[in-house]
This record gives C-alpha cells, structure tokens and sequence, in this order.
C-alpha cells in the first residue's frame, strides 16, 4: 500500500526565553501513515502531538528531518492541495457565518462559483449545520465550531485529512457522528491521521497508531497487533448470595445491596464459581470477560518510558 | 485568487474595527472645522480650508494604516486563525500580500469619503474642483500604501503596541530625514558625508509624497517630479513588503 505520509527523523528543538533556553520537542520522529487507512496518533499532554503535526503543515520548520505526502516535500503549497485539517481548538473569523467561511476557504483553493456552492450545500448538510448555517460562528457552541471545522477541512474534497482532537468538547452523539464520519472518509478511500485523548474513539475506529512521548515514538503498529485478545480479568457479577460465599475466588469483591462483584484473574475458577452460584440458588447477573485495550497499552508504556 | 481572497477577509475585518469609525469621525471634524478656522483666521479664508483638510486627511489616514495596519497580522496568529488558513495551500507570500492589499482597500475607501467631504467644501467657497488638489490626495494615499506596507513588515514579528510605535518612529524619521539632504551638501567630502548619504539613503524621505503647500497655493509642479515620486513609493513599498514576507516565512506558529 503506498504512503500519504512519511516522516523521518524529524527534530524540533524550541528556544524559549530572554535568554534562550533550548528546549527539545521531537527527538527524531519516524514513522508513515497508509493510503485509506485511519492513523491514530496518540501521546501524553506536552509529547509532541501537535509539533509534529504542526511540521506537517508546515506552520513550524523542523531543525531536521523530512517529511513527505503522498511523496511530495510537505513545505511544498501543492502538497497541502490534496489535504484537509481541523485544528485543536478550531479558531475561525466569528463574524462570519459557516457559509461565509466555508466560502472563504473555497475561494483559498481556486473553486468555481457552481462547484462552490455545491460543495457548501453538501458539506453543512454532513457536518449537521444546515439549519445554522447563517448565523455568525461566535453564536456556535463549541461541538458546533468542531463540525464548522471539520466541514473547511473538507471543501477540497482532500485524499488526506488531519484531524487534532477532533472529538474534544463533542457531546456523546456527537462523538459518534463525527466517528461515523472518519469511518465514512475511510470508506471512501480517504486518508486519516487524527490524534486524539479518548483512546476509546481510537480504539474503535483506528487500523494503525504510533505512542509518541518525550517526542519519540514509542510503539507503532497495527491495532490488532498491538492490543492482544488475551483475558486480563474477569468480571463476576451475582445476586442472592453473601460475599463471604467467594472468599478467596478473586480480589476486590464488593457488595451493593443484594449483588455481589467479584474480579477473577484465573480464567478456572471462573468455572468454581458458576458452579458455586448454581448450588447454592444463587444468581449470576453478569459474567464479563476484560481484554487487553489500547488505554492499558498507553498507560503502561508511557509510565514505562 | 488566493490573495484576493485574504484581501477580502482583511477588508471584512478592518470594516468592523471601530477604530477606524472613530478616526474617521475625527477626520471628518477636522476637516468641517477647517471652516471655522477660516473664518478666526486672517487671509485667505480658502487657502486655510485647504490646508487643514489635507492634513486631516494625511494624519488620521495614517493614524489609520498604523492602528489596524499593526494589528492585522498579530491579531491572524493570536487568535490562532493562522493554523487554518497556512494550512491550505498558500504561500506565506500569498497571506501578506493579501493583508497589505485587505488594509489598502479599506485606507482608499476611507480615504475617497474623507476627500469627498473636503472637496465638498472646498467646492462650496470656489465652486470649481482642483486637479492640484486631487494630485496631493492621491500622493498622501501613496504614503498611507508605504506606511501600511511597514505596519504589517513590523505586525509579522511584533505586538500591536511595539509595532505601532516602531511605524510611528518610521512616518517621523521619514518627515524629517530631508534634513539629512542639508547636512550633506554642508558636510566637506569623506567618510562622514558617505555615512550621512548611507544613511540617508536608507532611511525613508515621506516628503517626497508631499504636495500639499504646492496643492494649497496652486504651484506648477513638473511631471517628472510626480513621476519620480510614483516611483520611489512604489519601489520603497516593494521593498518593505519582500522584507515582511522574507521575516514571516521564517517565523514558527507554536
């Protein structure tokens, strides 16, 4: 599968200060993003997220390194031609509606008067904002802002988009919708690169992801190879029998009213206590087997690293 | 197309600053009052209508370049704006331009109703329109170009404040550097005259874009110097601009 981005060794070093003071960012970042996969790009606050992102746009000139879409040098205007971004916290001119604005940006990519106002129609239409389509963007609230930012992000109708927290501030529906959208850009045969701090989102719909911290990258790969399908625990939930009835079947049992949890790490005595509630006319509510996930894998490489 | 299209964000932008509303208040009575003063004054009544209409005109025209001039690039990356719009594809070159040509459109407009007012008047007391008078607008326009040019050279590395004081500094220099030209031609040969002319030769001369004693008491003014004029705002506006542009591309939006 081709690539629409590679980056390689990409150093970045700020100097802050009356009297600089040289502080590293990106300690030679590496990696590449697949034409029509969805990237997810993951990192604690202050890893070198939106650096590297920011490099890719080229908004900030790195100290070394290249980086490359769809295998032109990203400093080049014409390799932003075929991209799409929406920024973290999506700044736009708040006098102007989303239809002004999404003008604006249509104007900044040459579009004809017809092709224009189609594209505007179609994209208020997928972003949800027909109905406020008119109103000035500093009455938006920030979900609305977000979709704002996502519809200018696409009105070249770009093979890449770039998304920097794009779920931040969303409401749970509008997660999902705009989830369902990444899902549709891939669909079409688009490619994302999106970072983000709810690793459920990442989880659900990423193929690949790269762990950035302390501006390395410290795990990239496949999802699928990354988060194993091992069973971490077991959750036991059971009604109609006291706790003390498994003590010593598993740590951290708790009781709330009636029902008792318990958490199981050894996959055989699972079995013990199925049996066990059957006996003694208990009940069993819930028999929740937990595997490995993407936060577990962040949360022990980053305080590994 | 591009710069076009940041011009006429820019001019949206500027439209809506009230500052430039209250300055253009304050030309209009400047210019109104020039009426008055005609009337206080001893001589000729239509001389000093003349007079402080186009220094009202030159004054808060610049005031104007130097107080939304200095803002607009600043204002791009502090509300972060910048991340959206360098991210299409467009030469940082492209965005300057476009600025500049944004703040030019809204001084012409601006400029035009302020000349419009004083040419009303004027034409209330001789009944006749002056080309003399039409000229020495169109060249104190010229400057508001040049001064512009250097609000947005000093906007694309400064703050708003420091930014305006550095354009305020350079519209001064500019009105009293002729008085390096003196020096000069008293100075005796070597190396402190060279200097003298080094110096004069960088700095700005803003009074070559002044017509207005000429324009005041009808005065013939040879073409070429019209010309030469053109020229020299002209290639001094380019040059601050390739210099804004050389800074900005070298600057990181953190």
């Amino acid at each position: 599968m081709a690539e629409a981005i590679r980056i390689e060794d990409l150093r970045k070093t700020f100097r802050i200060g009356f009297i600089p003071k040289t502080r590293p960012i990106l300690k030679g970042i590496t990696f590449s993003v697949r034409e029509g996969e969805i990237f997810g790009y993951l990192g604690p606050n202050g890893a070198g997220k939106t650096t590297t992102i920011k490099c890719l746009l080229d908004l900030i000139h790195p100290d070394a390194g290249t980086i490359a879409i769809f295998g032109r040098p990203a400093a080049s205007p014409r390799a932003r031609e075929v991209l799409g971004f929406l920024p973290e916290n999506p700044y736009f001119y708040d006098y102007l509606s989303a239809r002004e604005f999404l003008a604006f940006t249509a104007d900044l990519f040459g579009l004809g008067r017809a092709e224009k106002e189609e594209r505007i129609a179609r994209l208020l239409k997928l972003v949800g904002l027909a109905r406020a389509a008119d109103l000035p963007l500093r009455k938006y609230s920030r979900g609305m802002l977000q979709r704002a930012g996502l519809a200018q992000a696409l009105i070249n109708e770009p093979k890449l988009v770039v998304l920097d927290e794009p779920l931040g501030g969303m409401d749970p529906l509008g997660r999902k919708e705009i989830r369902d959208i990444i899902v549709r850009f891939r669909d079409e045969g688009k490619t994302v690169l999106f970072t983000s701090h709810i690793l459920q989102d990442i989880e659900m719909i990423c193929d690949r992801v790269a762990i950035i911290v302390g501006g390395r990258i410290v795990k990239e790969g496949g999802l699928r190879d990354l988060v194993s399908e091992k069973v971490l625990f077991t959750e036991v939930t059971v009604s109609g029998l006291p706790p003390q009835a498994f003590a010593g079947f598993g740590e951290g049992v708790t009781s709330r009213g009636d029902r008792v949890f318990l958490k199981v790490y050894d996959e055989a005595r699972v079995d013990e206590i199925v049996g066990l509630v059957r006996d003694r006319k208990g009940r069993l509510v819930a028999l929740s087997p937990r595997t490995e996930t993407l936060e577990d894998i962040f949360v022990d490489t980053v305080t590994r690293t | 197309m591009k710069i076009g299209a940041i011009a006429g964000i820019t001019f949206k932008e500027a439209k809506r600053d009230r500052i430039l509303y209250l300055l253009f208040f304050f030309a209009a009575v400047g210019i109104l009052a020039s009426r008055v003063l005609a009337v206080l004054t001893v001589g000729d009544r239509v001389k000093i209508i003349k007079d402080v209409g186009l220094a009202s005109i030159s004054i808060f025209g610049v005031l104007m370049a130097i107080l939304i001039g200095t803002g607009l690039v600043y204002k791009e990356i502090d509300k972060k704006t910048i991340f959206t719009l360098l991210a299409k594809p467009l030469h940082r070159a492209e965005f300057i331009l476009g600025k500049f040509c944004g703040l030019v459109l809204t001084l012409f407009v601006m400029t035009a109703a302020m000349t419009v007012i004083f040419l009303a008047i004027v034409y209330a007391h001789t009944l006749k329109i002056e080309g003399g008078l039409l000229a020495a607008v169109a060249y104190i326009f010229l400057e508001l170009i040049l001064v512009t040019a250097v609000a947005i050279l000093f906007s694309s590395f400064s703050t708003p404040i420091l930014s305006s004081l550095f354009a305020l500094a350079f519209y001064l220099i500019g009105h009293l550097s002729w008085g390096l030209e003196l020096i000069i031609k008293k100075m005796s040969p070597g190396p402190g005259r060279a200097l003298v002319r080094a110096l004069y030769a960088i700095l700005p001369d803003l009074e070559n874009f002044n017509f207005k004693t000429e324009a005041v008491h009808g005065l013939p003014i040879p073409a070429g110097i019209y010309l030469s004029s053109a020229l020299y705002g002209l290639c001094y506006t380019a040059f601050i601009l390739v210099l804004a542009v050389l800074i900005f591309r070298r600057r990181d939006f953190i």
